[in-house]
């Protein structure tokens, strides 16, 4: 986008053709955030539009706000973002670090310890999408008062490339090239032009360590850095102490780089327990005053709301719990592998199966009676940002019109009542992880496809199995050794092009990738790898939206994958705790925002 | 006496050794891994997941595992957490305290009404307060911890709300109002955990009592006009206390290895909720080395139990 596109934006907005929240998406899109696009707005004389990233922080001082109480039923481990397993460990490291910029609830970048988000006007992005520069926030100090500067931003890609640290980051750092430009300025360059640009040094696994803390430690011994349980960051609450397992707590930092900023004294992060407990010490007692992922019955959730105490807070992303049909044979071998590449499901094969597969999955009483507010119907496999949101897609449970199709196509009942057709049976394993949810709704799906003549075989294996990369089990979830199965994929980033990786030919999970491939459904469509490609490079970011929803629904058209319901993230707080929080990154990401209304 | 010592503590190297074998077997055929949750983030390559593994030695076999997990327990190093990446056995440390405190607490609670109650029920077999002590230890011990957690939260906590149901290592605090904060908090987990220990001693106590009280060396005693306490205190229960030493000691261990369900209802941070966290993260540092810690604890306090009765009883004696 130059300045012409801009400019002729702007005047569409005047004119009344765009409307203001439209224009704020647009510039969100090229990674300008939406107070940037409003001061626009501003200074092109139109009035500031309402859509903001960020609510507002009241305060309007630092400190004074007492205890913040915070209890996450799994208790984190470890204070190191680049060997953060898992969401807790992540949020437990973010209380104490910092990335360059984080994700807001819209899918825009907020500057955190970049000056500014690096967009095509300001010259941070260059034209041909390879190099991205990032201004560096000038003042900013650790909490052992040494200065933050671009030393620390390119040690942290070494760092998290070195194979010998063993980070869980590297994946994030390893396919970049980064140069430190001057003190305050870091050049991130990329082999191929790069439309995503915003994954090194942001959010979760952007957070940012202390080069002077960390450098004697970057290597095998990193292990042994005293600073992995005893962290010196940036951030607006700074380290008191930490038990691993169990309690983390943090104090005010009266040097914190944004002025007026934290609100409360002290952060304690409680860990260990169960969900609804955990919900029942916000929600009902109040003796916390935040509680993290609540998977927990709705209905349970209503009831304890029901106290007055507190509130459940939903929080949408794109995680999204699905079903998928089986592109291959998993009941026969072929060079001694099971579902290979090269058979075809006998029965899901026939595009009218599948068709009749979707019509028979009442998503609208999953939601209702099963997941709640929890889990809200989708027809999309791709749901947000929403500008990435398809709405050519419908879904509609009918069980009249699936009996239909299936007659049509010559699936005929048997006598046992199960339809079947040149010896091919409509008898269906369907697998998902040991899950009470998961486990009512294979039940509501198995009556409904009974009642179509399709008999579904309904097996549950525990999680730690069935999720676990272990080659030698046959249960895994990426083997995919069933005709269907079910599972929460996650999003965690606010833009989709590793999350639709996941249906492109070179992923597909086979023997000869120790089926750590991506595409487990093991769908292949010369269409969707092009288009696939053709986003890799596509520097327009209207062009790429609109790639990316024509490839939600190529595979959501096939029928292979059943979108059942979204999973957005549940949290509860005390009525007067106003968090600030984003299903893009982490729940502390923006923890200095954090305040209590009285 | 030093001898026989010498070769219970020779005995117990090849069971400790025949455990060690036997648990790192089950947890290695367990399966699941420690990376879990990677395995369903996009963000993260399989190949990242692969090189961590690799890195920890999951992919070497298991005798290799086995081999090199022995030479470092004998050298002393415990191993370091695949989850937390910190030494297992700081990871003990760090937790012994709470879980001592605690349990330990419950365990003199379960004591302190086992012995007097069970000793003065079997003095007066069949009366009322034998009675009402018997179904009282009955509903005791039939109720299981995580249950009597669940009603002790609901009724102090939500009900009352008297009690705090999560546990706090650190309270903001000193002097006696953090004893006071101390004793609130742990008057919960304590109850629960010593009420249900000590019915069952109860009535361990109760019925070897009965057993040592109908003897002939009682009446003798008796007859010759020995006041009734000093009978019940010096023959009695001193004849009596030999299995519910045993039944005592074989218990300790649990002292240090924590109450696992109780532990998590109440969120009390001691080695059982390190244990069960350990075990559903697949940290296999952590659970081999918590489970090694019970097994050398049982080894040592049936041996304690054994120099106990000698003590107790002089006729036993030690070849």
């Amino acid at each position: 986008m130059n300045e012409d596109d801009l400019r002729q934006m702007i005047g569409r907005v005047q004119r009344g053709t765009l409307s203001r929240r439209g224009f704020v998406r647009r510039l969100a899109a090229v990674g300008l955030t939406a107070p940037m696009a409003t001061q626009l707005l501003a200074l092109a004389g139109i009035s500031p539009a309402s859509a903001q990233s960020l609510p507002a922080y009241r305060p309007g001082r630092r400190g004074g706000g007492g205890p913040l109480r915070i209890l996450y039923w799994q208790a984190s481990t470890l204070l190191n973002p680049h060997f953060a397993v898992g969401t807790t460990n992540q949020d437990a490291s973010r209380v104490f670090y910092e990335p360059l910029a984080g994700w807001a609830q819209d899918g825009t970048l907020v500057p955190i310890l970049a000056a500014e988000i690096p967009s095509t006007d300001n010259g941070g992005l260059s034209a041909d999408g390879r190099t991205v520069t990032w201004k560096l926030k000038r003042g900013a100090k650790w909490h052992d008062g040494q200065d933050f500067s671009a030393d620390d931003v390119v040690f942290n890609w070494e760092y998290g490339r070195n194979p010998a640290v063993a980070a869980v980051t590297s994946g994030s750092y390893r396919d970049v090239n980064v140069t430190k430009v001057d003190d305050f300025t870091v050049r991130v360059e990329f082999e191929r032009p790069q439309p995503f640009w915003a994954d090194a040094f942001v959010a979760s696994r952007g957070m940012i360590i202390p080069k002077h803390l960390f450098q004697n430690f970057a290597g095998a011994n990193s292990r042994d850095a005293p600073a992995n349980l005893r962290p010196v960051g940036t951030s607006p609450y700074r380290f008191v102490s930490f038990t691993p397992g169990d309690t983390l707590r943090a104090e005010l930092n009266p040097s914190y780089h944004m002025p007026e900023h934290p609100f409360f004294d002290t952060v304690e992060v409680k860990g260990g327990g169960d969900a609804v407990s955990a919900a029942r010490a916000v929600l009902q007692t109040g003796d916390f005053d935040y509680a993290w992922n609540l998977q927990v019955e709705d209905e349970i959730l209503k009831r304890l709301e029901a106290a007055g105490r507190g509130r459940v807070d939903i929080v949408e992303g794109g995680d999204i719990e699905f079903v998928m049909l089986n592109a291959t044979d998993p009941h026969r071998e072929v060079e001694g592998e099971r579902a290979h590449i090269s058979t075809q499901h006998p029965a899901f094969r026939d595009p009218a199966v599948r068709q009749a597969m979707s019509l028979l999955l009442d998503r609208n009483a999953i939601e209702q009676f099963i997941y709640g507010r929890g889990g809200p119907a989708t027809a999309n496999f791709l749901n947000n940002p929403p500008r990435f949101r398809s709405t050519n897609m419908r879904w509609e449970f009918n069980l009249n019109r699936a009996n239909e199709i299936l007659d049509r196509a010559g699936w005929v009942r048997g006598r046992d009542g199960i339809r079947a057709k040149d010896g091919v049976r409509l008898r269906f394993v369907y697998q998902t992880s040991v899950n009470t949810p998961r486990q009512r709704t294979q039940a509501v799906y198995k009556q409904a496809a009974q009642r179509a003549g399709i008999d579904l075989e309904l097996k549950s294996v525990v999680a730690s199995v069935f999720f676990s990369s272990d080659v030698a089990n046959p249960d895994t979830y990426t083997k995919f050794w069933a005709d269907m199965q079910m599972y929460t994929t996650t999003m965690p980033q606010a833009d989709p092009q590793l999350f639709m990786n996941q249906f492109v030919s070179w992923e597909i999970s086979t023997r000869a990738n120790s089926w750590q491939g991506r595409n487990i459904v093991r769908w292949r469509s010369e269409e969707y790898d092009r288009i696939f490609r053709e986003s890799e490079g596509e520097l327009d970011p209207v062009k790429r939206a609109a790639l990316f929803i024509r490839m939600n629904d190529l595979i959501v058209g096939s029928n292979h994958v059943i979108p059942v319901v979204g999973r957005p993230r549940v949290r509860a707080s005390l009525n007067n705790l106003r968090p600030v929080l984003s299903a893009w990154d982490n729940d502390f990401w923006l923890l200095g925002h954090w305040f209590r209304e009285t | 006496m030093t001898q026989y010592l010498v070769r219970r503590l020779i005995i117990a190297i090849p069971s400790l050794l025949g455990i060690s074998v036997i648990l790192f077997t089950v947890l290695a055929l367990a399966p699941g891994d420690p990376f879990e949750e990677l395995a369903t983030n996009p963000a993260i390559p399989p190949d990242v997941r692969a090189n961590l593994r690799a890195s920890l030695g999951l992919d070497d076999p298991i005798h290799v595992r086995y081999l090199s997990w022995l030479l470092a327990m004998l050298r002393g190093e415990w191993g370091f957490s695949f989850v937390s990446r910190s030494p297992v056995a700081d990871l003990i440390l760090q937790r012994l305290p709470t879980t001592i405190a605690v349990i330990g607490a419950a365990q003199l609670l379960a004591l302190a009404i086992a012995l007097p109650v069970g000793i003065y029920a079997a003095t007066r077999p069949y009366s009322i307060f034998d009675q009402i002590a018997n179904t009282l230890a009955f509903v005791g011990f039939s109720l299981p911890t995580f249950f009597t957690g669940l009603l002790f939260i609901l009724l102090f906590s939500i009900y009352l709300d008297w009690l705090p149901f999560v546990f706090r290592t650190q309270i903001d605090a000193t002097g006696w109002r953090w004893w006071w904060e101390q004793l609130r908090q742990s008057i919960m987990p304590v109850l629960v955990l010593g009420l249900f220990q000590g019915a069952a001693w109860t009535r361990f106590v109760r019925s070897a009592v009965l057993d040592v009280i109908r003897l002939d060396h009682v009446t003798t005693a008796r007859s010759k006009g020995i006041s009734e306490s000093a009978v019940t205190m010096r023959h009695v229960v001193r004849n009596a206390m030999i299995p519910v030493v045993t039944l005592v000691a074989l218990q300790m261990p649990a002292v240090f290895g924590g109450a696992i369900v109780t532990e998590q209802i109440f969120r009390v941070p001691g080695i059982g909720s390190l244990l069960i966290s350990a075990i559903l993260a697949n940290d296999t540092p952590v659970i081999m080395g918590v489970t090694f810690v019970f097994a050398c604890l049982v080894v040592f306090f049936n041996l304690v139990a054994d120099v106990l009765y000698g003590w107790l009883d002089p006729r036993i004696s030690y070849r």
